[in-house]
């Protein structure tokens, strides 16, 4: 379903709203474009014309600056027009539906959303009633999916391991309400990861969670065990009002990656996290500063990653 | 007025037996089924050849939006589509506003549908003011205003007390219960079934667990107060076995399904379709095939509709966004006459969940053909099939995952009281 949305009839990238779905080959490609423009971030003039003319509107349901700031970054670096739209304190707060928003800024010309909400489903949503020349692109959607942040992610671990086939994964902390997570699941099954786990306690795992493809632990150690990359996952504060966590303390007693632990990983191990950081509580200061952390570098790829997507889903580039 | 109804296969649920002949009405009763009375001059005659002649379907949970929510459907819109659909019987649900809390509420409902004249229409009263879940409905009063059941439409009630107390004053007037079971707390939030797919599209999940936790609780109280309670709207087959079990230990329950979720499972939510944006949520394939036996072997004993038209602005939203529920008048009888060709029921158990067995459960007087009874009638042509599309629809919702599907079992007419209202 998901394909028959993202792919048009030609087989092209029309919108990019999940990983889910999509071929290795597709992957493969997003990373490799992405490779080929991380060279415009060290021009003189940081700028390629691709997307030249075009418009691009950042429609945020939900406050995310980071996220937001690359996506703006990667169109500025494609020439595009860039327009930040914070629907929170907009249009919809007096009352305007969802789809007259899409359809009045449609109006003004629009070729891209890049869409943040807090609901799952909403970028397929959006991208079922868009005009055919205009783009999607998921920003990520309540549970449900964040497919740049997993394609950055996949090209931060491509970049230092090379061969995925090889790879034990283990994604640590709140899954359940992870669209991160499971972007990064579907990915890295694909891209043909040996195996990937998931470590959390059992409230913070979706049910039949297995069903993805991951092997499940309940304990950090045995979950690290032999790992050739973590990834540690943001715990919101509210889960400790939701009774799935007694205490942040003892999330980071059972759960919190520190040096010691990280020991049971291979010695060349990633530690990732897709950030921001709640330092002590998911993850030890020592381990997100240390030389193994690629924490940073995930950052820099995301505009890297997001310019592919875009060039791609604009068919400024060929796919 | 005489009218004769022929050459058809009359159906007879109580004996779940199909015989060649015909129904005779005189004066809105019927007179006579299988051969003509002696005498009898029709002034009109009605050709069923190669058609069904069965009772007039009657549908346990039908919102009819009126009072209050007339641009999503009103009674005189949706008792056409009643009318329709075979159903000559909908028990009105008291989700309006105002809510159907007093008899003037429900005088009005029962004049709009006299003046609509297409279907039955037997209210159910609320249980507690405004569906608040605290303080109780005045049910003595709604009982005399014309309510047999009383209901919360699934709306918590504040605490087991008030659930026992209600059950026992409901119980003191004779009035049935009607119960959507659904732990509030449990189900907090979702807005698809806890399981592989919503997990997969990072869908809030209601557990099955919301369903069987509710109906324990409620079967619990029964025990204790003697209410006549009838769960309406299972999903699960768990409940549907505890339902089962406590029927046979004696206590005074019984329970239907939606026909929507006797074909669809969690599956269908692919692609966030906001049609099937239903509650309770769709289940798993277990869950519908658990469900399938529970109505063959007879522990449903009815289907419903759960008829829920909405404007299409409520379903044009993100899926959790969207307001849950399906238009099922007019789709009842062609998913019910589904399971008879895949083999999980007879063509006349099939209308007995659809006529004898709703009946029963409020103890109305239709749902089977005898002399003497209410001429409810409706013949079908069970091989014809039709789309379900706005040229073959009357309901003003059209918000059935159904829509645009080719489905098989189509109603040729409509009798209530021995008046045709449809077609016509």
């Amino acid at each position: 379903m998901s394909c028959v949305l993202q792919l048009d009839a030609g087989g092209r990238l029309r919108h990019f709203l999940t990983v889910e779905g999509l071929g290795r080959d597709w992957l493969e490609r997003i990373m490799d474009t992405a490779e080929s423009f991380e060279s415009v971030a060290v021009q003189k003039v940081k700028k390629v014309p691709l997307l030249r003319g075009k418009t691009v509107v950042n429609l945020f349901f939900e406050t995310s600056t980071r996220t937001r700031t690359t996506f703006e970054l990667a169109a500025k670096r494609l020439s595009a027009d860039v327009l930040n739209i914070n629907v929170a304190v907009s249009a919809t707060a007096k009352g305007e539906s969802l789809l007259d928003t899409i359809r009045n800024l449609e109006a003004m010309g629009v070729d891209m959303f890049v869409v943040r909400h807090a609901e799952s489903g909403a970028a397929h949503f959006i991208a079922r009633h868009v005009a055919p020349h205009v783009s999607v692109i998921n920003a990520g959607d309540g549970r449900h999916a964040h497919p740049t942040q997993a394609m950055l992610d996949m090209f931060t671990i491509r970049r230092h391991k090379r061969d995925f086939s090889r790879l034990t994964v283990a994604i640590v902390g709140d899954i359940l309400h992870s669209r991160v997570a499971r972007s990064q699941i579907h990915a890295l099954n694909t891209l043909g990861a040996r195996e990937v786990r998931v470590v959390a306690p059992r409230t913070l795992l979706p049910v039949a969670v297995e069903r993805l493809g991951v092997r499940v632990c309940h304990d950090l150690d045995a979950g690290l065990e032999d790992a050739d990359v973590v990834i540690m996952l943001r715990l919101q504060k509210e889960r400790m009002q939701g009774a799935l966590l007694p205490s942040e303390r003892e999330f980071f007693r059972c759960f919190g990656l520190t040096a010691a632990r990280l020991r049971r990983a291979r010695p060349d191990c990633l530690v990732m996290h897709p950030g921001p950081i709640n330092r002590g509580v998911e993850i030890a200061s020592e381990v997100a500063d240390c030389s193994r952390s690629v924490i940073l570098e995930q950052v820099g790829h995301g505009i890297a990653i997001r310019m592919a997507v875009m060039a791609l889903t604009l068919g400024a580039v060929q796919g | 007025m005489k009218l004769a109804i022929v050459n058809g296969l009359v159906c007879d649920p109580v004996a779940e037996t199909l015989t060649p002949g015909g129904v005779w009405i005189a004066e809105g009763k019927i007179v006579a089924t299988g051969s003509p009375p002696p005498d009898f001059t029709p002034q009109r005659e009605l050709d069923a050849r190669g058609g069904v002649i069965a009772p007039g379907l009657i549908d346990l949970s039908v919102c009819l939006r009126e009072p209050g929510f007339e641009a999503k459907g009103t009674i005189a819109s949706e008792t056409r589509a009643a009318a329709a659909g075979g159903v000559t019987t909908v028990c009105a649900l008291p989700e309006t506003q105002p809510v159907a809390d007093t008899p003037a509420v429900i005088e009005l409902i029962r004049e709009r549908a006299e003046h609509a004249a297409r279907a039955r229409v037997v209210p159910v009263g609320a249980l507690t003011c405004g569906l608040g879940g605290e303080r109780l409905s005045e049910m003595h009063a709604l009982g005399e205003a014309g309510c047999r059941a009383v209901g919360n439409a699934g709306r918590p009630l504040a605490n087991p007390l008030v659930w026992r107390r209600a059950l026992e004053y409901a119980a003191t007037y004779g009035l049935t219960v009607f119960v959507r079971p659904q732990d509030p707390w449990l189900a907090a939030g979702g807005c698809a079934h806890e399981g592989e797919v919503a997990t997969r599209l990072g869908l809030p999940g209601i557990p099955a667990s919301a369903e069987t936790v509710a109906v324990a609780q409620i079967l619990a109280l029964v025990a204790d107060s003697g209410a006549r309670v009838h769960f309406s709207c299972l999903s699960t087959a768990r409940a549907a076995a505890m339902i089962g079990a406590a029927a046979t230990d004696g206590l005074p329950v019984s329970c239907d399904v939606a026909a929507h979720q006797l074909h669809l499972t969690e599956q269908a939510l692919e692609g966030f379709d906001a049609s099937v944006h239903l509650a309770p949520p769709l289940r798993t394939l277990a869950d519908r095939d658990g469900l399938r036996r529970a109505l063959a072997e007879g522990t449903v004993t009815a289907v419903c509709s759960d008829h829920r038209p909405h404007e299409e602005d409520a379903k044009l939203d993100v899926f959790a966004a969207t307001e849950p529920g399906a238009a099922g008048l007019e789709t009842l009888l062609p998913l019910v006459l589904a399971l008879v060709d895949e083999g999980v029921l007879t063509l006349p158990r099939a209308l007995a969940r659809l006529t004898m067995g709703p009946a029963g459960v409020l103890g109305l007087e239709g749902g089977r053909l005898q002399p003497g009874a209410p001429a409810d009638v409706i013949v079908i042509d069970t091989e014809a099939r039709w789309p379900i599309d706005a040229d073959h629809w009357y309901s003003r919702g059209r918000n059935t995952p159904f829509w645009g599907q080719t489905l098989k079992g189509k109603v040729r007419y409509t009798l209530v009281d021995g008046r045709i209202v449809h077609p016509g």
